[in-house]
């Protein structure tokens, strides 16, 4: 267990740092650096001689090479840089940001996890039938609402009835514990619908697959208690699946809620990564690309290790 | 045929052999409603011009806002412009951006998995460490930067760097469950038999493999045209996918019409339902699809 441990652990470094050549890579291959973008935007004429001042300040001026060396030297001794937009340090860009994105993926999780297991597995176990038949839909449904737009449709109905606007400023929830959450349990539930559907979904069928088993059709013959049967002969075996498909969509959330904190003016990861990406802000959208690759690598990782625990017959070595 | 003596009698019906459209229409019935839909997209994006009731682009100032009512069924926009004739515009975009960019998304999947698949050992290994790296990001992450990447690039009025946006985050998903399918045909014996009849890698790859994987290929291509549509839509959204003034349902939910909840919700019920409605159609027809196809199959 503990050689495999370090042997998955190493084998992120490689996926890393090829993540970070292709974002490296793609960013320099964009029309315009933020000089350009910044300088330009200001109006009309600017003398090349400040663009190229501007240029070798931020060390663009120097061979790509050199630039990823510097930045991954940096990123060895811990130091991200600076934003090259706003000229604040990338650590405290993104820590910032973090916390927000992080409670409001948090929040998606635990709606998605207590609705989609006793759902997906009441569809599993009365399939066929009208509950089967509702909680499909509801799912299905799920799946094709795009969760911007429902957020939109909880500002509506907040709006027309309670005169509720998305409050403009966060309020982190050690401060504010009621504030916090009524602002941040819609988009909770704008992305967290989705998301339920899914791991429903993934319930269901995983729930049905054990069903069948023989394993399943001993234990009722041998007499156990049905309710026994379902939660510890069939659900214990079923959650597998369940448990990848809830953390791969967790490791998703943290940089997925793009256009929902658009939506709800939150300013989380997702707004930042946006206005860094059409600003060309190098420094910043490589950290935040190598923060939100590694998030996901690690979940997969996290997961991986979750399976042994979870299932005593699996062993890796 | 004449009953011939001494033949044995066939104490069963050989099952009648329907058309395999009917065949899916009659198992399938919820496959069949998502297919219906589909075709209603089509049809109405295909001959936009003679069912849209205006035109999509006509700014009217006299009826801006214009609350649902006979003369505009779904109300106007800010500038004035049919909300309904948008929305039939827009499912001529939804489907030409979906369906343009899964194709190109899962045909290179597909090659990739098949070649990935046929040539083992190191290529093997090269290419699903590649396919690791895309999968390392979240769909919409990838997708945002490469459109930016390629900043505006028009072929034929469509947005060819939201295309491959779009098309690129699909390809390792599709590499990867093709790669596996390809692996169990690439022990078949008539593989072996082509190498031994002394067949080109790429004749083979091309004439016996990749045919056996059409419907992995297939049900994954349907079911990436319902995230190609929201994901087109979630971009339209942002001003990095389609833009002003052509007709798509992201793009109507963006921006201005974010000011209006007040004064027109339905600038924001409709659209929405719109995608919704397509993304829906499209799940359902591709979960038929599959249980028809190959239930096995996990994507």
């Amino acid at each position: 267990m503990l050689r495999y441990t370090i042997h998955r652990l190493l084998l992120m470094i490689p996926t890393l740092a090829g993540v970070a050549v292709l974002v490296f890579v793609l960013l320099r291959m964009m029309p315009g650096d933020i000089v350009e973008l910044r300088l330009l935007a200001e109006g009309g004429n600017v003398d090349p001689a400040t663009i190229a001042a501007e240029r070798a300040r931020l060390g663009l001026d120097q061979s790509m090479w050199r630039q990823f060396v510097d930045w991954m030297a940096g990123i060895a001794t811990g130091d991200l840089g600076v934003s090259m937009w706003t000229g604040r340090p990338v650590v405290e860009e993104i820590a910032s940001r973090l916390e927000l994105s992080m409670q409001v993926a948090i929040m998606a999780t635990i709606l998605a996890t207590v609705l989609a297991i006793p759902l997906g597995t009441l569809a599993a176990l009365y399939q066929n039938t009208w509950i089967d038949q509702v909680i499909r839909v509801f799912a299905i449904a799920g799946l094709a609402v795009p969760s911007f737009w429902l957020g939109m449709i909880f500002i509506l109905v907040l709006l027309l009835n309670f005169n509720w606007i998305p409050p403009l400023t966060y309020t982190p929830i050690y401060e504010d514990p009621w504030r916090n959450l009524s602002q941040l349990v819609w988009p909770a539930l704008a992305v967290g619908y989705r998301y339920s559907a899914v791991a429903t979904r993934m319930t269901r069928s995983t729930v049905l697959e054990v069903l069948r088993e023989d394993y399943i059709r001993t234990a009722r013959a041998k007499g156990v208690w049905e309710r026994l049967v379902v939660s510890r002969h069939a659900m214990r075996n079923a959650m597998l699946p369940v448990v990848t498909v809830i953390g791969l969509e967790f490791a998703f959330l943290i940089g997925g809620l793009v256009v929902t904190e658009q939506v709800f003016n939150l300013n989380g990861l997702g707004k930042l990564f946006v206005e860094t990406v059409t600003r060309g802000d190098y420094t910043m959208v490589q950290a935040l690309v190598m923060l939100i690759a590694g998030f996901f690598i690690f979940i997969n990782f996290a997961v991986d290790l979750l399976y042994a625990v979870l299932d005593p017959r699996i062993r890796y070595r | 045929m004449a009953a011939v003596p001494g033949t044995p009698e066939f104490a069963y019906k050989v099952p009648k052999r329907r058309h395999p459209v009917l065949q899916f229409v009659l198992t399938q019935p919820l496959g069949t409603a998502g297919l219906l839909i589909i075709v209603l997209m089509f049809i109405g994006g295909g001959f936009a011009p003679w069912v849209a009731p205006y035109d999509p682009l006509t700014v009217d100032y006299a009826s801006m806002l214009a609350a649902p009512s006979w003369e505009h069924w779904l109300g106007t926009d800010a500038f004035g412009r049919d909300v309904l004739s948008r929305i039939i515009y827009g499912a001529r975009t939804a489907l030409m951006v979906g369906f343009i960019s899964s194709i190109i998304g899962c045909t290179l999947g597909a090659v990739i998995g098949v070649v990935s698949a046929y040539f083992g050992g190191r290529i093997d290994m090269l290419i699903q460490r590649l396919m690791d790296i895309l999968l390392s990001f979240p769909i919409i992450v990838l997708a945002l930067v490469v459109v930016t990447v390629l900043g505006k690039w028009k072929v034929a009025g469509l947005d060819m760097n939201l295309v491959v946006a779009i098309a690129i985050p699909m390809v390792p998903k599709v590499a990867r469950v093709v790669r596996s399918s390809a692996l169990a045909i690439r022990e078949m014996p008539y593989i072996d038999a082509a190498r031994a009849a002394g067949f080109s890698h790429s004749r083979i790859i091309f004439r016996h493999i990749i045919p056996n994987v059409v419907a992995p290929y297939l049900i994954m291509l349907t079911a990436f045209v319902a995230q190609a549509i929201l994901l087109e839509a979630s971009l339209s959204f942002l001003g990095l996918g389609v833009t002003e003034p052509t007709a798509a349902w992201g793009l109507m939910l963006s921006g201005s019409s974010q000011e209006f909840y007040r004064e027109a919700p339905w600038m924001i019920i409709f659209p929405g339902l719109a995608i919704s409605l397509a993304v829906f159609a499209f799940n359902l027809f591709g979960d038929s699809l599959r249980d028809w196809l190959d239930p096995k199959l996990k994507i």
